[in-house]
């Protein structure tokens, strides 16, 4: 009974429990409860840090978030696949209820309905978005939705071969060959040019807009693949889907992307939200949870998850997908950004992203020594070229208290992929434009 | 109120947005662009046809407000569902995960402006690999079945390198979960199930009958997900290491074995985590989760990446990002779920290594209390000292399925075990009580599970139409799968 070191916050047992506990289960000490661990392995040295209060962690833990330099309190023009948007102050409240913070899969639907509800609602709003007949309840992110429809795509026509177009997101294009390689799935990269595709190919994979924000000619790309009895995936931004054609008008079998845009906390990386939507005569090859209505015993209407003879609790070795534990709670948050927003505020938010980015591509094309190296149609990002390495700019613009774009040097020459939202001010843009113009010289 | 107009209030109030919606609402302000007029694209470009919900921020507060409160969680209910540890989920968590510096840092910035998120991952990489007794760790994977796939992608990019690449056999006890099977075969394996003991441990003759040169290994749950520290776990270890495979270990109920045991000593080369299971994390109705893997050195340069190295060099400019030299690639696009990093982090910081002690001892001292208490009512298919959480079976003698004990659980407040798992125990409840619950709440948990046998034994049929209080009743299943309807449609 010497057990009792340490007054945690979370542990209610006190020693008179313990005792009685104890007592019940006929143990003589907590020690005994262990038994079944051989000895000599049993209580290792454990080498973690002692305990902190809550005063004393806050403290640290604001220490190691200060030592960041954050977009919270620099303008920045940073994109790639993860956008700056403006959200809401009422969504983190209504995400953070206890009630959606701290319930699990919904398994026992009668005390999940606001879970099932939720979901539901972001089935319809991503599926509307991007004028898709269905979506899944969500996946982890972009990439691995991405790299799930590349999977899926080869169990609808039964084949192994994977084109991807080079313009798509590399971390993206990383992933589905991750995901690709142990299934003997060959991945091949294309030209978004390219008018021939290797024999046996399952599907095309393209990005909207791509990963250097422009507008491809995804009619071309969608007739290609359908010629060739091979499927078109797209990974969409969503919120240029509030502006530009979505997916489904260009005939998307498969249409993913990053629900983070939808107001989602940058946050390093995630937890994100990959949205994953379909044709409706693929579902029962979709990854996944789903949701579906349906009524009780009573009439009522209700929401459950089905079409689970797809998923691992139930198929084991011959699921569609390993999935479990996806990302619930995000897709909660994005699905209530999208309502606020609304038809009329998701588009705004669209063009405004549209009309400073396009602002902000004109001013820096006038710098001397900067370019604008593609022409077309861009949303909220473009590539610029400096005349310096990008690495060398992008610690200029830090000194003047600046996020600067990434470094894409690697695939065109001192490019630098700039991205504007509707939070980035017109005044932020002529700093922009300012400190590129000292950092080109200097 | 009559019944029908409350049934009728119930059915407003479930409106979905795009019932709800009015042309000319909206719940969001946004400013006049204050950039002089650009050119828009060409309109064949554009649509036109978007539809979405039109709605004022009141009511979107009202209408998820009302669907929280349809919801059990932990913060309003007992939740005992075995395996997935729903314990009380500190809110100092969330604080910390929200602090600007950390919610509006972009994955893709440079390292030198990302020093502090770089250091938290890199002491929690040291945080876990302390815990599990391994070498190495990537904390990219994004859910426990993500690190599953990460862990055994990486199990073969080993056996590639040893030139075993021919070994593709992977076997898995028939107490798994159903991740572990369907993660094997995404990497590319061949499963083979292998049976339990009379004791409920792996059975070592089977084990061996398989052990030849396919093996490719073994995924194993320890304690497993009958609730039980494997005794052969050691031999198993030694078996698949001899035939020159390897061992992947599930640490799904990890919450248990805190600083009680290292996986790693026990001969573990590839172990997850569930961060939303272990360390406090919520579950958030679904995800977010974390699936962190921890290996030996041998496997270490497999890990997905990038993972977090300290280098000697300037202050501010430590901590540094790399790919491991011999990686499997990215399973997602970044750093994992940073911010479920953060959660976690903030809690073993708050407990520290004493902390992870009493987390251990109180959860298995209450899931034994269970098991003590709950006897008489139930069958216990192994009945030895158990760890996180005890699996027994719904006594048939009274007519009542374990689906009818847990839908009558629900109507009287608290969550059900999980049922019918796992599938080598016939009508399973699985209950796991986690170390935040008082003696308390386990008593009433008690004297519910006594009331629903006597309600069982006066009246056969009553639990059948269980639940009746709770926002629906048993819901048609068959027809949401036969009659999809997976979004609203005007």
């Amino acid at each position: 009974m010497a057990e009792s070191p340490f007054a945690s916050p979370y542990i209610p047992n006190t020693d008179d429990d313990r005792r009685a506990m104890l007592a019940a289960v006929g143990a003589a000490s907590i020690e005994e409860l262990f038994e079944d661990i051989p000895a000599q392995f049993r209580h290792p040295e454990l080498r973690l840090p002692a305990p902190l209060s809550e005063m004393e962690l806050r403290a640290e833990m604001t220490r190691l978030a200060e030592a960041n330099f954050s977009a919270g309190n620099h303008p920045s023009f940073l994109g790639a696949g993860v956008y700056n948007h403006f959200c809401p102050a009422v969504v983190g409240p209504l995400v953070t209820r206890g009630e959606f913070l701290t319930s699990y899969t919904p398994y026992q639907p009668e005390v999940s309905q606001g879970t099932l509800q939720g979901t539901y609602e972001f089935q319809t709003l991503t599926a509307q978005l991007f004028g898709m007949e269905v979506s899944n309840a969500g996946m982890y992110d972009g990439a691995s939705s991405l790299a799930e429809a590349g999977l899926m795509a080869c169990r609808v026509t039964k084949r192994a071969r994977i084109a991807i177009v080079d313009t798509v997101n590399p971390h993206y294009a990383d992933a589905v060959r991750a995901y690709a390689r142990p299934q003997a799935i060959e991945v091949y990269e294309i030209a978004e040019s390219e008018t021939e595709l290797q024999a046996e190919t399952a599907c095309v994979i393209a990005q909207y807009p791509n990963f250097f924000g422009y507008v491809e000619d995804l009619q071309r790309l969608s007739g290609m693949a359908h010629a060739a009895g091979a499927l078109f995936c797209l990974s969409c931004d969503p919120t240029a889907m509030a502006m530009l054609k979505p997916p489904g008008a260009y005939g998307a079998d498969i249409a993913t992307g990053e629900g983070q845009a939808l107001g989602v906390p940058m946050s390093f990386g995630g937890p994100y939200v990959g949205i994953f939507t379909c044709r409706q005569e693929y579902v029962r090859q979709m990854p996944g949870r789903i949701v579906g209505r349906t009524v009780d015993t009573q009439g009522r209407t209700g929401y459950v998850l089905t079409l689970q003879p797809r998923e691992q609790h139930i198929r084991r070795e011959n699921a569609t997908s390993n999935i479990c534990t996806s990302t619930a709670l995000i897709g909660l948050w994005a699905a209530i950004y999208t309502a606020l927003m609304g038809k009329r505020g998701l588009r705004q938010v669209a063009e405004l992203c549209y009309q400073k980015a396009h602002y902000a591509a004109a001013r820096i094309a006038e710098i001397p020594g900067y370019g604008l190296p593609k022409s077309g149609t861009f949303f909220q990002e473009f590539v610029v070229t400096c005349p310096k390495p990008p690495t060398v700019i992008n610690v200029a613009l830090e000194a003047d208290g600046i996020i600067a774009g990434l470094d894409v040097s690697d695939a065109i020459p001192n490019g630098m992929l700039v991205c504007v939202t509707e939070v980035n001010t017109k005044e932020q843009i002529d700093n922009l434009v300012a400190a590129l113009e000292r950092a080109g010289q200097s | 109120m009559t019944q029908q107009q409350l049934t009728q209030e119930a059915h407003e109030r479930r409106r979905v947005l795009m019932e709800r919606s009015r042309p000319g609402r909206t719940g969001a302000a946004l400013p006049a662009s204050d950039v002089p007029q650009q050119l828009m694209p060409d309109a064949s470009l554009l649509r036109n046809d978007l539809e979405l919900p039109e709605v004022t921020e009141g009511e979107v507060v009202r209408y998820f407000t009302h669907l929280s409160q349809l919801n059990f969680s932990v913060d309003t209910n007992f939740y005992p569902l075995g395996s997935c540890t729903m314990k009380y989920n500190p809110r100092v968590n969330e604080a910390m995960a929200a602090l600007p510096g950390f919610a509006t840092a972009h994955p893709q910035q440079p390292e030198r402006q990302m020093q502090g998120s770089l250091e938290l991952i890199h002491r929690l990489q040291g945080y876990l690999t302390e815990v599990t007794g391994l070498a190495a760790v990537s904390l990219t994977p994004l859910a426990g079945a993500h690190g599953e796939l990460a862990g055994v992608l990486t199990i073969r990019a080993a056996l590639e390198a040893r030139g075993q690449g021919q070994r593709r056999k992977m076997l898995i006890p028939d107490t798994a979960h159903g991740t572990n099977p369907a993660s094997a075969a995404m990497a590319g394996f061949d499963v083979v199930s292998v049976p339990s003991d009379a004791n409920g441990n792996i059975s070592i003759d089977a084990l061996r009958a398989e052990a030849d040169d396919g093996l490719a290994g073994v995924m194993f749950t320890q304690p497993t997900t009958l609730g039980l520290f494997d005794r052969n776990a050691i031999e198993m270890c030694r078996i698949v290491h001899d035939a020159g495979g390897l061992v992947y270990g599930d640490g799904a109920n990890m919450n248990a074995l805190l600083g009680r045991v290292k996986l790693g000593d026990l001969g573990f080369d590839v172990v997850h985590m569930n961060l939303h299971k272990t360390f406090s994390t919520p579950h958030g109705g679904g995800g977010p989760g974390s699936g962190p893997i921890c290996v030996t050195d041998e496997l270490a340069p497999y890990l997905p990446g990038p993972v977090v190295v300290k280098r000697d060099g300037g202050a501010g400019n430590e901590y540094a990002s790399e790919m491991p030299e011999r990686t499997i690639g990215r399973m997602g696009g970044y750093q994992g779920n940073f911010g479920v990093l953060v959660r976690a982090f903030t809690y073993i910081t708050l407990l520290g290594g004493e902390g992870m002690l009493n987390i251990s001892a109180n959860a298995v001292l209450n899931a034994n209390y269970l098991l003590a208490r709950l006897r008489p009512l139930f069958e216990l298919p192994f009945d030895r000292l158990v760890m996180h959480e005890v699996v027994f079976s719904a006594k048939k003698r009274q007519g009542a399925s374990a689906l009818d004990v847990s839908k009558r659980l629900l109507d009287l407040g608290f969550h059900a075990p999980t049922m019918y798992f796992p599938l080598v125990v016939a009508e399973a409840l699985m209950i796991e009580p986690t170390e935040t619950e008082s003696k308390e709440t386990l008593d009433a948990f008690i004297e519910t599970l006594e009331q629903i046998d006597a309600e069982a034994a006066a009246d056969g049929d009553f639990l059948h139409g269980a639940p009746y209080n709770t926002p629906v009743s048993r819901l048609d299943e068959a027809r949401a799968a036969r009659q999809p309807q997976l979004r609203w449609r005007g």
